[in-house]
């Protein structure tokens, strides 16, 4: 299959892979998704950051379809959602933060039929399985029925079934929670690798250190809508600036040194049991002691969604 | 893991999909043939089984006492009656708890419909698949009651057909049932107060004129009743014109229940 056979509706160029305009999704009173635009551009790794309840995954499951916007316009690879929604499916893998493998059959078995979902040629089919159950490390394991695998190795699996068609474009939905950090790395670099080979990847995640080593652009969410856009470096500088002061010490040392900063209108957060003061880079004779470090996506993304946790 | 092993350009190209397609089917349904691979013994073992008691209790027991119910052997009216009763609980009882337990607690529905495929191809390959199965285990009863006297006819082959119909309703109802019961527990109350119920006033194990006349009309509407004269009129050599009409029933019963299990489990799919 040619390039140019492969992105008929993208001959101009600019086509985003993934475009949301003013959507909003309501469950009841709660709005989980409240006027949401985004756009991804092809062929990005493109880091939707958010905490917990941010709406990320109502955001992913519209993606899909199988939660329906009460407002606003979605397209995914030039497809209208939800009408044609079936048809962007099926040129798009989708990596859910469930666990939703079917544990009464192997490895191979579910690649099988997920082949066949997907509507790999049946001479091709072989292959397909074959190539994922590479990708996902489990050549060892194809015959295992799914219930004996290990929480990294369902993932994995989890990984290779949603890439079992070699889709232009993957949802990873909160890709690496729960995993060891071995199985973490691996995963890294097997997005890094899509990414690398042209694919588009749209990953949620509320791990920051993830955002920041694979995504080329970062969207901030919060409370059901997008508050920042941009690399993760243009984020920091953005939101924190180059250095943060962090002053260690006594809860009164640090109540004391809360004080001046507020006096002075600095921009501060609590950093474990520090005082994390933004931008030092512009602090005057006035700051405190303590040990300056670069600013990082952490400091931005605090700066971005509130300290408190809802 | 190898990255290499993904390339950018993808092998099924971007083909146009349409609605109810086969091969979304076949693909939902080659899950539910792995399943039954491994499963098959313990079906078919059943699904043996339960005719041959069935037919021991109520035939050789009441076969004792009566040689003919309704101008028939009891003998053929006990191994019709058990096709019907074979093909209700092969159909109504897995559209009830496998769509529950792969929708609820396995959430395979939810990895299918991230793939190509839409709830109306999702129900209908897995109610496709559960009737395809009970027309099969239909005939079940009558090879046990063949080796109980019951004299083989031609018009058994269409007991497989019925079956499958009647399955299809069933199985789609059951459908119905898994969408709308919050819990798995209240299968039980569908149990007792309509399967059972169900296949008392059919005409199974004793014919409906012997009941009071309000029954009557309920077996009227009842899709089972109409199966156990389609089959048993099928299997004797007598079919006839109102045999035209008991198809009719069970071929509306399916298409209504096909729509509402897709109606009624997508509005719970979707979100």
């Amino acid at each position: 299959m040619e390039a140019e056979d492969r992105y008929p509706a993208s001959a101009g160029g600019a086509q985003p892979a993934i475009s949301l305009r003013g959507v909003v999704k309501r469950y009841g009173p709660i709005v989980a998704v409240n006027g949401l635009d985004l756009e991804v551009p092809p062929g990005v790794c493109f880091g939707l950051l958010g905490p917990n309840g941010a709406g990320k995954s109502t955001t992913m499951r519209m993606l899909t379809a199988q939660a329906l916007a009460d407002e606003g316009a979605i397209t995914v690879l030039g497809y209208a959602l939800p009408r044609e929604s079936k048809q962007s499916r099926l040129e798009m893998g989708v990596v859910p933060q469930l666990d939703n493998l079917d544990v009464e059959l192997t490895c191979r078995q579910i690649l099988m039929v997920f082949a066949r979902l997907y509507r790999v040629p049946r001479a091709e089919r072989t292959l397909a399985v074959e190539r994922a159950l590479t990708l996902a490390n489990l050549l060892g394991r194809a015959d295992t029925i799914v219930r004996e695998l290990s929480g990294g190795m369902r993932r994995r699996l989890l990984v290779g079934r949603g890439l079992i068609h070699q889709p232009r474009l993957v949802l990873l939905d909160e890709p690496t929670v729960g995993l060891d950090p071995q199985v973490r790395q691996e995963l890294w670099s097997l997005i890094d690798g899509l990414r690398a080979s042209g694919v588009t990847v749209l990953m949620s995640t509320h791990y920051i250190e993830e955002a920041e080593r694979l995504a080329d652009v970062v969207a901030v969410m919060s409370q059901g809508k997008i508050v920042a856009q941009g690399t993760p470096a243009d984020l920091v500088l953005a939101h924190a600036g180059e250095q943060v002061l962090e002053v260690y010490g006594p809860p009164a040392q640090l109540a004391e040194a809360s004080e001046i900063v507020a006096r002075n209108g600095w921009q501060s957060r609590r950093s474990g049991p520090a005082l994390a003061i933004m931008r030092a880079e512009t602090l005057d004779g006035d700051a405190p002691q303590g040990v300056r470090r670069p600013a990082n996506l952490e400091d931005a993304f605090v700066a971005l969604t509130g300290e408190e946790i809802e | 893991m190898s990255a290499d092993a993904q390339a950018a350009v993808p092998v099924g190209g971007a083909r146009r999909v349409g609605r109810l397609e086969p091969a979304a089917l076949a693909g939902v349904m080659s899950r539910d043939v792995v399943i039954f691979k491994r499963y098959w013994k313990a079906t078919t073992f059943s699904s043996v089984v339960q005719p041959t008691i069935y037919l021991l209790a109520f035939g050789l027991g009441f076969g004792t006492l009566l040689k003919q119910i309704d101008h028939v052997k009891t003998i053929e009216y006990i191994a019709t009656g058990t096709v019907a009763t074979a093909v209700l609980f092969s159909s109504a009882f897995p559209g009830m708890f496998n769509t529950f337990i792969r929708w609820q607690f396995q959430r395979t529905y939810d990895a299918m419909l991230a793939a190509p495929v839409d709830v109306e191809e999702l129900i209908t390959a897995e109610v496709l698949w559960i009737s395809l199965r009970a027309g099969v285990y239909g005939l079940a009863p009558l090879i046990v009651g063949i080796a109980f006297g019951l004299e083989p006819d031609p018009g058994m082959l269409l007991v497989p057909f019925i079956g499958f119909l009647t399955g299809f309703g069933f199985a789609a109802f059951g459908v119905v049932i898994a969408a709308v019961a919050r819990t798995i527990d209240n299968f039980n109350y569908v149990t007792s107060a309509v399967l059972t119920p169900m296949f008392l006033v059919a005409g199974t194990f004793f014919p409906i004129s012997t009941l009071p006349a309000g029954f009557r009309d309920i077996a009227k509407v009842n899709p089972l009743y109409h199966c156990v004269q389609l089959v048993r009129d099928a299997s004797l050599g007598v079919l006839g014109t109102a045999d035209l009409g008991h198809a009719a029933v069970l071929l509306v019963f399916a298409i209504a229940m096909w729509r509402i299990a897709i109606w009624q489990l997508g509005k719970r799919l979707i979100d």
